[in-house]
């Protein structure tokens, strides 16, 4: 069973609040659902290569260069920020 | 017949010939969806003006004379997690609740310019994560053949929309099942493509390297239609690809393909035949098989050894690659923000742990667990390897067979809040699925029967970019 300090731990990792009730539920189920996975320490995995996908995925490059956008889909995206000054995206200082 | 009930080749045929209008064809599916969709609860925004304008547009074409693609003025729903530009896009989600889409999923933009007519975004489990479509932040949508059911998930509401008749045919996606599944409890066709097949560009990721973007419809052939529409390499998603392999295109006689069906070899795997399957449900896959044995097809028993480990295997790879997906929602460059939050941390921790349902924040903590420092061998790298293993059990099967056939889900539908509270119960209903994300291969859910009065659906599995030969067996046995 994982403990209360690791649920927190893991939940700060994540960036996520949870309450004290939602971290005592958390640790039961997370430790049902990791007792099931358990079963593939069964699994014959020595000199087995992991697959990351299903097919060739090879890298996509493209030249270094700028490309023209329009300015129309820069607003859409300004526009979407919670919070913005002077078309920049504004965060709360960290100092 | 009903406009609303007709096909999409039937649909077409009668616009070319002026039986109907491509508005009153529009208009039979608003109606419908404004009546009845209080009991359903299928669709999350629905897009009547854009709709209208764009069944004026087709029917200009027509008036015009103009040659008009298949899928020209034919009336489609879209899941929420698949962009529509300038369309609401909540993915189900409180986190993207006011979230507006900048620009057209590629799919969405192919099928524009062949010239559908969008009807609204369908409901969901949250991102895509969910099995009964009850994880939606918004609602839970009710199975057409019996309310007291969930519809199953994610594509819960495109597939309870089609089954209702709300469309013709609809987008879905598919992680480990969640297209097929929510098609065989609905009693609809269900493809979930080759991954790389159909271009992931625009859709809302969960996990990135098992999504795959797929279509529900009322018959086989409505399938090779939109599959044929949507597929093909595209430059904005570099997993897609251009199959080696040409699908025929829609139209070409049946009598020229290379591929007979009837010589064709179909494997059965022993191990989708498990303990606590429901007895009825397997004695109708069993029905459906020996169908295709009167057909003349070659049915044989094969192993797929690791099938065992494929959910476990699952359970691993997809939260990792969730929680790495979801990190993009902080609070800050879009959606969902806790404003009041004291600090820069804080505005993370409450904007997501606020905006994310139970479902979604319990896979990003799985996921999150499995990749932290010291635990990466013992889950995700041997869940990697599992996967191998998983993606070899089928090579090895498909050098004997063409296509394998099984049941897609081990139960028909269950109730509303039967399996909700209890989230490994909920995991086992994909049981069948989720092998066929790990190795990528396409997969079709298709309607062979009933239990009482819930759908039953056969899952077809074939070779990487063989989606041909699923139609072509698939429309085999429409024709029985």
């Amino acid at each position: 069973m994982l403990t209360k300090q690791e649920v927190e731990h893991i939940a700060k990792l994540a960036r996520l609040e949870l309450s004290q009730s939602e971290v005592k539920k958390i640790q039961k189920e997370l430790s049902s659902i990791l007792d099931y996975i358990d079963q593939l320490k069964k699994a014959a995995i020595s000199g087995v290569q992991p697959t990351s996908h299903s097919i060739f995925i090879e890298n996509v490059m493209r030249e270094d260069k700028l490309i023209a956008r329009k300015l129309e889909s820069k607003r859409k995206l300004i526009e979407k920020f919670p919070a913005a000054k002077e078309g920049y995206l504004k965060t709360k200082s960290i100092l | 017949m009903k406009l609303y009930e007709l096909t999409i080749a039937k649909a077409h045929r009668g616009l070319k010939k002026k039986e109907f209008s491509c508005l009153e064809l529009t208009k039979s599916f608003l109606d419908r969806i404004s009546n009845l969709d209080k009991k359903i609860f299928s669709f999350l925004t629905i897009t009547p003006d854009i709709a209208l304008s764009q069944a004026k547009k087709i029917d200009d074409w027509i008036l015009q004379k103009r040659e008009i693609p298949l899928l020209a003025g034919i009336p489609l729903a879209i899941k929420d997690n698949i962009l529509v530009e300038g369309v609401r896009c909540t993915a189900a989600s409180k986190i993207l609740e006011n979230y507006i889409a900048p620009y057209d999923a590629t799919v969405v933009k192919r099928l524009k310019k062949l010239g559908v007519v969008i009807l609204g975004k369908t409901n969901l489990d949250e991102f895509a994560m969910g099995s009964s479509t009850e994880n939606s932040a918004y609602k839970v949508t009710h199975n057409p053949h019996d309310l007291n059911y969930i519809p199953g998930g994610s594509s819960g509401g495109s597939a309870a929309a089609l089954t209702s008749n709300f469309c013709i045919f609809s987008l879905g996606s598919d992680t480990g099942g969640s297209i097929r599944q929510p098609a065989s409890f609905c009693g609809v066709v269900g493809l979930k493509p080759t991954y790389g097949a159909v271009s992931r560009y625009g859709l809302i990721s969960m996990a990135s390297s098992l999504d795959q973007i797929g279509l529900i419809t009322k018959t086989v052939e409505d399938t090779k239609i939109v599959f044929g529409a949507i597929k093909g390499k595209d430059s904005l998603d570099s997993t897609s690809v251009e199959s080696k392999i040409r699908n025929q295109p829609y139209g070409e006689s049946r009598a020229t393909a290379k591929f007979e069906i009837r010589n064709c070899k179909v494997g059965v795997p022993k191990e989708y035949f498990i303990e606590g399957m429901d007895p009825a449900v397997e004695k109708i896959i069993k029905n459906s098989i020996k169908k295709f044995e009167d057909l003349g097809i070659k049915i044989k028993e094969i192993s797929l050894p690791h099938t065992k480990y494929a959910l476990a295997a699952y359970y691993i790879i997809m939260p990792s690659e969730v929680s790495a997906n979801l990190a993009r929602y902080d609070g800050i460059k879009y959606g969902f923000s806790k404003k009041k939050a004291q600090s820069l941390l804080n505005v993370y921790l409450e904007s997501r742990g606020e905006g994310f349902g139970e479902e979604v924040r319990r896979r990003i903590m799985l996921g999150t667990y499995a990749l932290s420092a010291g635990y990466y061998e013992a889950y995700y790298l041997r869940a990697q390897k599992v996967r191998t293993l998983i993606q070899e059990d089928f090579k090895k099967a498909f050098q004997k067979i063409d296509l394998i056939l099984t049941p897609v889900s081990p139960t028909p539908a269950f109730k509303i809040g039967e399996k909700i509270t209890d989230p490994l119960k909920m995991y086992l209903s994909d049981v069948f699925t989720i092998a066929v994300n790990l190795a990528g291969l396409p997969a079709l859910s298709l309607p062979v029967g009933k239990v009482s009065n819930l759908p039953v659906g056969l899952q077809i599995i074939a070779r990487p970019f063989e989606e041909d030969k699923i139609f072509e067996i698939g429309q085999m046995f429409e024709q029985i």
